[in-house]
């Protein structure tokens, strides 16, 4: 204990989070030092981005007239399409993360159906969307059949992630106290945990929903249905006004989706 | 009816929270457990119910041996005493009269608990308890739209629906005003002894404890100091199970609120 005499009439300072100076300050120098070589090492060809940003222009302007009749029969089949394979993904997404997610609890679940959960979400969050889309398409052939299937296993990577750790910081004393009537522990489940969970699994499925609808627009470009293979048709054929009617349909459903989420995750509180 | 023989617990960090405690509980005996934080009083009670597996020693529920019990069994054991917990540890989402029925989940099935289809006998009885408790209008409410005193009063409700032999209490009146303790301590004594049921009280308010129980065990690092009557709660005793202090001004508290209690 110092003597709190030597201490009045001194400045107070918050202790630095790397105590060491010289660590700190090499940190310090050597993070500025990386980012300025780093940053010498790009590249940028400026005549290339001349020609292209006229190509960029026309693809902006085309937002000002965009072409929602010509193709609308091709728009229309490619959304419903998207649309169904959101839902369709979702759902069945969804359904198999709950499970998943009980067991990546590590609160709940013993060590090795956590370790199984856990290297399931692991890889199912390792592959990106696209690279499984390309495998399944191989697989199943073009259509929204790999799209619908690429969705549901990226949702399950993301939702039981989420969803676990939600379960794991939850209030334990609720849960003991219903362990502590003589419950089952699908009773436990039931009661303990998942109305403390509800709301978050709510806000994160319509969340989910929402990237799914996203994703499928992109999941076209590798053949894998939805209305990204009708966008990508348009951006072959150079018909931007189109892909621009395209992409703005895209826009109205996707903050469609943001703003009943934000209805329903208010009423679920 | 309860019997503790050489409960040892100790924790995975090392800790020894319980200290070969022996201890026995006849029908109908509501007792109290003093002592300073870290004692091990929540240890203790745990132990009994197996929320916290006691490391050795043996727990005597009437006939039936707790601590070697498979799961099954144990939830059928487990039916039988009723726990109050610190914090009320309502199920916050869930109405009010959902908490009162999770208090039957050991007796129905997954699917009737699942679509809250509960035995009219059971609904019955809850609606019973919380008129008794004076809780029947807020049955429908939300556990968290409640406040502490009322909270802990459906705590009991949930617990009483059990149809318990004994209840574990653990610091009932941690969180509230010292009015609402009294009433919630009062409340549990009565409904004991209405009952017949025998209770272990975690309390850390010592002059609470005394006003209420007919014996009081004192804690000490694990291990039982005391055990008798409340009467018996010198000063020197309290110095052995919390250490150095005055302890006039709370037994002095003591004798007055027994003269309001009286009157």
């Amino acid at each position: 204990m110092r003597d709190v005499n030597a201490l009045i009439g001194k400045p107070w300072r918050k202790p630095s989070f790397i105590k060491r100076p010289w660590l700190r300050w090499a940190l310090i120098i050597g993070t500025c030092a990386y980012l300025i070589a780093a940053f010498m090492t790009i590249d940028v060809n400026w005549s290339r981005v001349y020609e292209g940003l006229e190509r960029g222009k026309k693809f902006v302007l085309a937002f000002t007239n965009p072409d929602f009749t010509t193709r609308s029969a091709d728009i229309y089949e490619g959304m419903i399409e998207s649309i169904i394979m959101t839902i369709a993904s979702s759902v069945v997404g969804i359904a198999i993360s709950i499970p998943i997610a009980l067991g990546a609890a590590r609160n709940i679940a013993p060590l090795p159906v956590y370790l199984i959960c856990r290297s399931i979400i692991a890889i199912s969050r390792a592959l990106q969307e696209i690279i499984v889309a390309i495998l399944l398409v191989a697989i199943f052939g073009f259509g929204p059949l790999a799209g619908f299937l690429t969705l549901s296993f990226a949702t399950i990577g993301f939702l039981s992630k989420l969803l676990a750790e939600d379960i794991e910081s939850m209030d334990k004393v609720q849960a003991e106290a219903i362990k502590a009537s003589g419950a089952k522990w699908t009773q436990w489940i039931n009661y303990g945990v998942q109305p403390q969970v509800m709301p978050r699994l709510i806000g994160l499925s319509i969340y989910r929903l929402d990237i799914n609808f996203r994703e499928s627009a992109i999941l076209g470009l590798v053949g894998a249905g939805g209305i990204g293979a009708t966008l990508n048709t348009a951006f072959d054929r150079y018909e931007y006004d189109t892909a621009a009617a395209i992409l703005l349909l895209i826009i109205v459903i996707v903050m469609a989706l943001e703003y009943l989420s934000g209805v329903i995750r208010a009423r679920v509180q | 009816m309860l019997r503790l023989e050489k409960l040892v617990k100790i924790y995975k960090t090392g800790d020894q929270a319980l200290k070969a405690v022996d201890l026995q509980v006849p029908e109908g005996q509501v007792l109290a457990l003093i002592g300073p934080s870290g004692a091990g009083k929540s240890t203790l009670i745990r132990c009994i119910n197996r929320l916290v597996e006691p490391t050795s020693g043996n727990v005597y529920l009437g006939d039936v041996e707790l601590t070697g019990l498979s799961s099954g069994n144990l939830r059928r054991e487990r039916r039988r005493m009723g726990m109050i917990f610190q914090e009320y540890a309502l199920v916050e989402r869930l109405s009010v009269m959902e908490n009162v029925l999770s208090g039957r989940l050991g007796y129905v099935g997954f699917w009737r608990s699942f679509l809250r289809r509960f035995p009219q006998s059971d609904v019955d009885e809850a609606f019973r308890l919380l008129d008794r408790v004076g809780l029947a209008h807020m049955a429908d409410k939300r556990a968290d739209e409640l406040s502490g005193g009322q909270r802990q009063r459906v705590g009991i409700c949930r617990a009483l629906i059990q149809n318990p032999a004994l209840l574990l209490v653990d610091e009932p009146t941690a969180s509230l005003d010292p009015k609402t303790s009294r009433q919630i301590m009062r409340l549990i004594c009565e409904l004991c002894k209405e009952r017949g049921l025998a209770a272990i009280i975690n309390i850390h308010d010592v002059a609470l404890a005394q006003m209420f129980v007919q014996r009081v065990i004192g804690l000490r690092f694990g291990a039982i100091e005391f055990d008798g009557a409340p009467e018996g709660l010198t000063p020197e005793v309290l110095t052995t199970i919390y250490g150095e202090e005055d302890w006039e001004a709370t037994i002095e508290a003591v004798d007055d609120d027994d003269v309001e209690a009286a009157e």
